[in-house]
């Protein structure tokens, strides 16, 4: 995963509530076997549709912190959507708050996932318009600053944080508890009523 | 202490926890598919790592196929190749699959249910967010991202954090017409499209207990779209009727044994939830949905909400969904032109859904602006179907009778619903182009899909049972 530390950069808004993955990308454009390319379909049925739709925006082009409404990425489990946005150069959302497996799988990919309020949140849709809002978002301080220096502490898993911080796998940690998990398999077994041989 | 059966299943499966720390969570029981899968096999074959549990894991091919008869053929060079990585890495980590014409293949959460596999007390994953189906069983059952779904193919394990706990009292009980599926609806409408976020679900009341194992698994598979990552319905006699001699269910004594240990999950008198919600079904009508997302829905008989009426959050969504489906607030959903019908999925493609449209669709005929399209969930769902004759049924009233996959239910694979075409469907989302690019979607349970086929406007299947 790529580690994340702190950016400056500037914000694309969203200002739609429950975006779902289906909308982020669509299921016509999961049929490859890789993690790579996703990125230029990132919501291409709102580009297609919307000319004015902010990806279409040349102002937002090097955008790479974008802001949302509630309950971002809802609806299918598929980790192409953290996929799509990481590709399309997007490091950090930041919403009221996000479905649960979408919030799982931006963690596993280093997609930084950040909840504010949704009045601070309004507001920054509001002055992100002009293509020229830059924010700093610091991982390590877990604060949000705007351009006003205007500082908002944000909640942020610690370990979570540490994984992030660090480009450290997931994986990694569970491997290490091997033996841990083989003891314990072993005696959940005895209450496993099935093989799918 | 008084548990619930969430807690008890959680408690179950925590290999370990430490402050500070996720737990690290035993599955029981995963699931795979084409689409989410092959990242997750890359990871292990680049680590050098083999499968810890194979016999815990099993795949299918359901999302990327066509359901033509001759679907081997499948034109889509990205999705073949898809569809033949899942057989290759199968057979390189030894994975049994469940293969097009094995007599086993079907839609990953048709299928594990009627193999006997989905059982209570277990942890399930699989890369779909409808692995909340298996909830019905008893089971905590969730989808997962395909990072891991590595992670449960290397160690067996995922990191969680323990869920809040909700419980549904599905009170009353349906009338005749009404199912499953509406009353799925009517709390997606009533909690909203997130109300469940970080939540598990019990559903429970004593509409629940009387619900068959097909609406248990309508019921758990929508829980998703209300956010909740799972939703369960505690084992009984309905349980253990459906999954005695299902082919990998244990038999004899182990099947005693096992009984017993899956009583144990039931929720304890006086243990509490996080969250507590009615519905209640008496007065419910047939549900439909009118917008762009799963909380977008009404009874039959209501008028489109008039958006100054919603709460100011919901406006600005509501109205977009509005020009999308091209209906007006304030006026009636009964009676809408629609162009196709869809009956199939993993929420509503198993036989007892077949068998009320082919109870609705007997001697009549699908009207001619109409295409309908009925997929079954699964090829034991097709042979069974076929057994009992409802094929002919479909046949004669002018439907399209196919071989099982997701088909139209994610626009993903051939079956696609054109753009600008309104489809009324069986399946679970209605989000914009879900089932293919410009398509209206409205949800509503298999019987109002037929009735609407037959009359070829959106219309309400209680008036067939009186």
């Amino acid at each position: 995963m790529q580690a994340f530390t702190k950016i400056t950069a500037k914000v694309i808004p969203l200002p739609l509530k429950d975006v779902d993955t289906d909308m982020i990308i669509p299921a016509q454009y999961l049929t490859s076997i890789s993690k790579e390319g996703y990125g230029e379909n990132l919501f291409i049925r709102l580009k297609q549709e919307q000319p004015d739709f902010p990806f279409n925006q040349d102002k937002f082009a090097d955008a790479q912190i974008l802001v949302a409404k509630s309950n971002f990425g809802c609806g299918s489990s598929r980790e192409h959507a953290a996929w799509a946005i990481l590709g399309a150069g997007i490091r950090v959302v930041i919403a009221p708050g996000f479905a649960d497996i979408f919030f799982n799988n931006s963690a596993k990919n280093g997609l930084v996932l950040v909840e504010l309020d949704a009045e601070v949140i309004n507001g920054m849709l509001v002055d992100a318009e002009n293509g020229n809002y830059e924010i700093t978002v610091d991982l390590e301080a877990q604060t949000v600053i705007l351009p006003d220096n205007t500082s908002y502490k944000f909640n942020f898993d610690p370990f979570r944080k540490e994984c992030i911080l660090n480009g450290y796998e997931e994986l990694d940690f569970l491997l290490a508890k091997s033996d841990e998990i083989g003891q314990f398999k072993e005696e959940r077994d005895k209450n496993l009523f099935f093989s799918t041989k | 202490m008084a548990k619930n059966i969430i807690e008890k299943i959680w408690d179950l499966h925590v290999v370990s926890e430490k402050e500070g720390q996720p737990a690290v969570f035993a599955i029981d029981l995963q699931l795979m598919h084409e689409v989410t899968s092959a990242q997750a096999f890359d990871e292990l074959r680049q680590r050098g790592i083999k499968v810890a549990e194979p016999q815990h894991c099993v795949a299918t091919i359901d999302h990327s196929i066509p359901t033509r008869k001759d679907r081997e053929n499948i034109y889509d060079e990205k999705a073949k190749t898809q569809i033949v990585t899942l057989r290759n890495n199968c057979e390189e980590f030894g994975i049994p699959l469940l293969d097009l014409n094995s007599g086993k293949q079907g839609i990953v959460h048709v299928v594990g249910p009627e193999m006997g596999l989905t059982q209570p007390g277990m942890t399930i994953v699989c890369g779909d967010s409808h692995t909340a189906t298996h909830g019905a069983f008893g089971a905590m059952a969730f989808g997962v991202g395909t990072t891991e779904v590595g992670h449960v193919l290397a160690t067996g394990c995922i990191l969680q954090k323990k869920p809040k706990t909700m419980r549904v009292n599905f009170n009353g009980a349906l009338k005749p017409g009404v199912y499953a599926k509406d009353a799925a609806l009517a709390l997606i409408a009533k909690i909203g499209i997130g109300g469940a976020n970080g939540h598990v679900i019990e559903y429970a009341g004593e509409a629940a207990r009387k619900m068959s194992m097909e609406a248990r698994m309508t019921v758990s598979n929508m829980s998703i779209e209300c956010g909740a990552r799972a939703g369960i319905f505690a084992p009984d006699q309905i349980t253990y009727d459906y999954l005695k001699n299902k082919p990998h269910a244990p038999s004899g004594e182990e099947w005693d044994r096992a009984a017993q240990y899956w009583d144990s999950f039931v929720t304890d008198e006086g243990a509490t939830f996080d969250l507590e919600v009615e519905i209640d079904l008496d007065r419910l009508d047939p549900m439909i949905t009118w917008g762009t997302n799963p909380e977008q829905g009404m009874m039959i008989g209501e008028n489109v909400p008039n958006i100054s009426e919603l709460p100011k959050t919901h406006r600005l969504v509501a109205e977009k969904a509005l020009a999308y489906t091209g209906l007006k607030q304030g006026e009636p959903i009964e009676g809408t032109k629609i162009d196709w019908a869809f009956i199939g999925s993993c929420t509503n493609g198993r036989i007892e859904d077949f068998r009320v449209a082919a109870e609705i669709l007997k001697g009549k005929k699908i009207a001619e602006n109409v295409t309908c399209y009925l997929v079954p969930g699964s090829e034991a769902v097709k042979k069974q179907a076929e057994d009992e004759g409802l094929d002919k049924i479909f046949i004669e009233a002018g439907a399209d009778w196919r071989m099982p996959g997701c088909s139209m239910c994610l626009g993903m694979n051939d079956d696609k619903v054109p753009g600008g075409m309104r489809c009324i469907s069986s399946s679970n989302r209605n989000f914009v182009g879900r089932q293919g690019t410009g398509s209206i979607t409205h949800l509503a349970s298999p019987a109002m899909v037929a009735v609407s086929a037959i009359e070829g406007k959106i219309a309400n299947p209680v008036k067939f049972f009186n």
